[in-house]
């Protein structure tokens, strides 16, 4: 614990202009997985743990898209619009029929599915490490702001994110599809009766769900290294963040991805051995005092 | 269960039950003998999962010696077969196959294309089956220098970690010297590789340059997909060099992320890894001025064998060789001279009584030969230097390289101090 280093970083503008900066480029990156992850919860009580792969996929959409093309705009799209088909196809061959099953039905079958689309790639693009590299647009100093820089396209990356994540939450709460979608997940009985077709309902949500997986892919494919499997730790990071936030709720999810990136971006000034044990600590005891996360309406255990 | 068990064949079965029945009534293992024309020489590697590319490559490196021993006739009339097995980088499938491969696939050498952790490991399957075993990939020191852990038939024909650190604290110290490089931080992998590389980075620069201040060191886990957070960590300390043990994706990573931060503009970087072709080429924007210790390069040594050996091997995989490429080609080479000194005869202890202190020719030696130390069973002579990053093919220059003569006097010191030599 080096309290000396946090104090000194947070009373300098330059510093902690750096670090909130940094809390934000981790955070809204995993917000658009957990979004995405916690929309799927929420409409259609499935725990997706195939949610990482999807990522994944959305990743290697992007680089083989700005390979063909040089264009990093339609790599974009093309991860998110191309993961989403990925998702309605999944979802009607194959996690339509867990809906309703038990927790560890839904793990095996989800785990059964990472495991088919990491080999899918391994198979397509072999095993080794692959880099997009930064496209020439971006290819600019970074940017000061209060005597700390952040890089441009980080900036672009979490404007992106957060206009991900405000259309999401529009969609749901302003629109009248979101309306559909919220009155499904509450009662997707009476939804049915009403005439509405709640079976190409659900595979849109997944739909959704997976293309904001994609675009987190697509987002990250210029700054990190893909391999087959690169997804876990994604998730891993998604479930601490939605079980925090709350299991269904996109507002929660995004307070607790930043929440996560204020722990990682600070953590490593201040406590770099309990960055990841303070995460788990904050879950425990959220889980402890509202078991159902501090925006959701249904417990997580 | 009837499935599986139709994979056994009646060959097999009478083998694994030949085996067995050795054991019981004579103690010792059984070998399987390859047949009276060939040798086969067999070989675990890492051939899948995230450092596949680097299992490849020594497979390749390997098999140009092996190729080209056959394209000549082979070793007496016998011709080599190189079998290879996959060992996904774990330690127990490493030594199993190892096993495997002596037990029942009538292997009679080993050449162990392993990193540390399935070498050590490999190592244990050899006090117990003393056939020959060259280890191409393993820089941890103690698997040869610590008398503990000495097999009579295991060599290495590999980098060995505390000739680098010497030659990196030497390089480094110098160049700290010159630039007045005072403030320094790490930032390596937080495992035992990386704990390890580092200390004895800081410790060697440091008492070569006691004015060096080490202010920080960022530990991010293996593997980890974002360097963010480090690297502002590292930015707050306005530190004037950086060294880092972080290697592969990890270090492509790194470094595509930290350029967006300029980091390498006003810092200057020391690097175990980035000199290894797989990272060279995989860096969209590769920073110059990079030091880096040396993996592979075509330029050095700056001899025309050494061009024509990484041509021969860019023929075969479409790229230049990396550190495992050539470890492994070098493993090869004493393998087929050992062999033919004994005549193409396989038993272990004859090989390994003809390697020790054996001088082989290699486009990889100083001064175009390599040798396999008797007392310790590893080589000196190989290509110990630093360089920097350019940003045209093959992405290095400046070699700047280390007499060994200073590497084995300050070797022998650190031997003592670990008490592996009488002092």
């Amino acid at each position: 614990m080096d309290t000396d280093a946090l104090f000194m970083c947070l009373s300098s503008s330059a510093c902690a202009a750096t670090q909130i900066s940094t809390a934000f480029i981790i955070g809204m990156l995993l917000f658009l997985v957990a979004s995405g992850l916690s929309l799927i919860f929420g409409v259609l009580n499935v725990t997706n743990f195939a949610h990482g792969g999807l990522y994944m996929l959305g990743a290697y959409f992007a680089l083989s898209t700005f390979e063909v093309t040089g264009n990093f705009w339609a790599a974009l799209v093309v991860a998110a619009l191309a993961t989403g088909v990925v998702g309605i196809i999944l979802e009607r061959l194959v996690i339509s029929r867990i809906y309703g099953a038990d927790l560890l039905m839904q793990l095996l079958v989800c785990y059964a599915l990472t495991l088919i689309m990491d080999d899918a790639v391994r198979f397509i693009y072999g095993s080794e490490y692959k880099m997009m590299g930064m496209p020439q647009v971006f290819d600019l100093p970074p940017v000061a702001i209060a005597g700390g820089f952040v890089p441009s396209y980080y900036l672009f990356m979490i404007g992106a994110s957060a206009v991900a994540g405000l259309a999401l939450w529009f969609v749901i709460n302003r629109t009248r599809f979101g309306k559909v979608v919220r009155a499904l997940a509450i009662n997707p009985k009476m939804v049915s009766a009403l005439g509405i077709n709640t079976t190409l309902l659900y595979a849109a949500v997944f739909g959704v769900g997976s293309g904001l997986a994609g675009l987190a892919g697509g987002l990250a494919a210029p700054i990190r290294t893909l391999t087959p499997g690169m997804g876990l730790s994604f998730l891993l990071d998604s479930f601490i963040i939605i079980v925090i936030g709350g299991m269904g709720s996109i507002g929660g999810a995004f307070v607790a991805s930043i929440l996560v990136g204020f722990i990682k971006a600070f953590g490593a000034i201040g406590f770099p051995l309990f960055t990841d044990g303070l995460m788990f600590v904050i879950m425990a005891i959220v889980l402890i005092l509202k078991p159902q996360g501090l925006f959701g309406e249904r417990s997580a255990l | 269960m009837t499935n599986s068990m139709k994979t056994i064949g009646r060959r097999d079965f009478l083998k694994a039950a030949a085996a067995t029945t050795t054991v019981a009534v004579t103690g010792f293992p059984y070998v399987a003998k390859a047949d009276a024309n060939t040798i086969r020489i067999g070989m675990t590697t890492i051939l899948s999962g995230r450092v596949a590319m680097l299992g490849n490559t020594a497979r390749a490196g390997a098999s140009l010696v092996f190729d080209a021993v056959n394209q000549a006739g082979g070793i007496n009339g016998k011709k080599i077969e190189f079998v290879v097995r996959d060992s996904e980088g774990k330690p127990d499938v490493a030594a199993k196959l190892t096993r495997d491969l002596i037990n029942s696939e009538g292997c009679e050498i080993i050449l162990s294309g392993e990193s540390s952790a399935g070498s050590f490991a490999v190592q244990e399957v050899i006090r117990s089956l003393p056939v020959l075993c060259v280890h191409a990939e393993t820089e941890t020191s103690s698997l040869t220098a610590d008398p503990k852990l000495f097999v009579k038939t295991a060599f290495r024909s590999c980098r060995q970690g505390i000739h680098d650190a010497v030659v990196g604290g030497i390089y480094a110290s110098k160049l700290a010297k010159e630039k007045d490089l005072k403030r320094w931080v790490t930032c390596s992998p937080d495992y035992a590789f990386g704990r390890d590389n580092t200390a004895q980075f800081i410790e060697l620069v440091k008492m070569y340059e006691p004015s060096i201040e080490f202010v920080d060191q960022t530990w991010p886990k293996l593997y980890a997909p974002d360097y963010t957070e480090s690297i502002t960590k590292i930015l707050s300390q306005q530190p004037q060099a950086i060294y880092s043990a972080l290697w592969g994706g990890d270090l492509v990573a790194f470094v595509e992320q930290a350029n967006l931060y300029r980091l390498f503009d006003n810092t200057t970087m020391f690097s175990t890894a980035i000199g290894d072709t797989p990272v060279l080429t995989a860096i969209k924007q590769l920073p110059e001025g990079i030091h880096t210790a040396y993996r592979y390069s075509r330029k050095s040594p700056d001899t025309q064998e050494n061009r024509d050996f990484a041509d021969s091997f860019k023929k075969l995989m479409g790229y230049d060789p990396t550190g495992w490429g050539w470890e492994a080609n070098v493993g090869a080479a004493f393998i087929v001279e050992a062999l033919k000194r004994t005549n193409g005869k396989t038993d272990g202890a004859a090989l390994a009584s003809e390697l020790e202190d054996m001088t082989i020719k290699s486009p990889l030696g100083v001064n175009g030969e390599i040798t396999m130390r008797g007392s310790d069973h590893t080589i000196i002579n190989y290509p110990v230097a630093w360089s920097q990053t350019v940003r045209k093919a093959p992405y290095l220059d400046n070699f700047v390289s280390v007499e060994w003569s200073k590497i084995l006097e300050f070797e022998k010191e650190w031997q003592k101090s670990k008490g592996y030599i009488q002092g």
